[in-house]
């Protein structure tokens, strides 16, 4: 097994825990949570890809792009969250998606 | 040898921040995972991709996340979802196989490429306009950060105000019950006049 396959095995290990956090799980942070390890899957993958085309560069900026969309997800993210503890009193994500109106 | 045991941490510890009841403890192996990833990132020869996910996911994020759990409060949900378990795994199970029965194995590469670009070159020439929308993204994200926060502001103040009108209207109806209470004597000095 060459470096990059065992690489890709551990991204699908990563992106298995990262789906089955965001089926199983109902609280907000935790939510954000498993989309962080979904994205770190992701970085990995492109590294990895990038290395085994023999495009290190290449692969290495496009996970430059990942890391910002993906710290800006988890800005937005965590701040929905404050602001529905605050005035909603739940992470829940059950009762967010009840709220009408 | 030594990739392979960082692959296989990270994958243990992004189980453990699934796994993990308290929110802060899941953020913890959220910042084991990406400390991993970026040692990993190194090893696979993206030492300036390695440097900024050590620094922005095992750093930044995680003091985002300690201080955000601070606000919000670690509360242990027990609440399930929908979706049990076994259906959760089986359909992880599925994905894996299929995702790895398509990627798995990697096909040789083609051909090495001629005197590859550097991380600079392709950064700031070939992929400008990506360094452009990264810009307007991270501008949309801390705009999108402020709305939302100031929401509670806004909301703050309008509670405030709703609280402070019933009292004006309370203290109003105050000042307007001594009137009548004024108005009745000269009624009650009218029938003594009448009665003198």
């Amino acid at each position: 097994m060459t470096t990059s396959e065992i690489v890709l095995v551990g991204v699908l290990a990563l992106l298995g825990a990262g789906l089955y956090g965001l089926l199983i799980t109902r609280n907000l942070i935790k939510v954000v949570i498993a989309l962080q390890i979904l994205v770190k899957g992701g970085l990995l993958a492109l590294v990895a890809a990038g290395e085994a085309s023999g495009q290190t560069n290449l692969g290495q900026s496009l996970a430059m792009t990942v890391i910002v969309a993906d710290t800006v997800v988890a800005v937005v993210g965590l701040a929905l969250a404050i602001q529905a503890r605050r005035l909603l009193g739940t992470l829940d994500l059950k009762a967010l998606s009840n709220l009408r109106g | 040898m030594i990739i392979a045991c960082l692959v296989v941490g990270a994958a243990i510890c992004a189980v453990l921040a699934i796994r993990a009841t308290r929110l802060l403890s899941a953020a913890l192996w959220l910042a084991g995972v990406s400390a991993l990833v970026a040692i990993a990132l190194y090893e696979l020869g993206a030492q300036q991709v390695a440097v900024i996910e050590l620094s922005v996911g095992a750093g930044l994020v995680t003091v985002l996340f300690v201080f955000a759990i601070s606000i919000a409060g670690d509360d242990a949900m027990t609440a399930r979802s929908p979706i049990s378990r076994r259906l959760a795994v089986s359909l992880i199970g599925l994905f894996a196989a299929l995702l790895g029965w398509m990627v798995l194995p990697l096909d040789a590469p083609e051909s090495a490429t001629a005197a590859e670009a550097t991380f600079s070159t392709l950064l700031w020439e070939d992929r400008a306009l990506d360094v452009l929308v990264q810009l307007v993204l991270i501008f949309c994200g801390v705009l999108s950060m402020l709305g939302i926060l100031q929401d509670t502001h806004i909301s703050a103040r309008q509670e405030t105000l709703e609280a402070a009108v019933p009292d004006e209207r309370f203290s109003g109806n105050g000042h307007h019950s001594p009137e009548p209470l004024t108005d009745t004597p000269p009624v009650e000095t009218v029938p003594e006049e009448v009665h003198a």
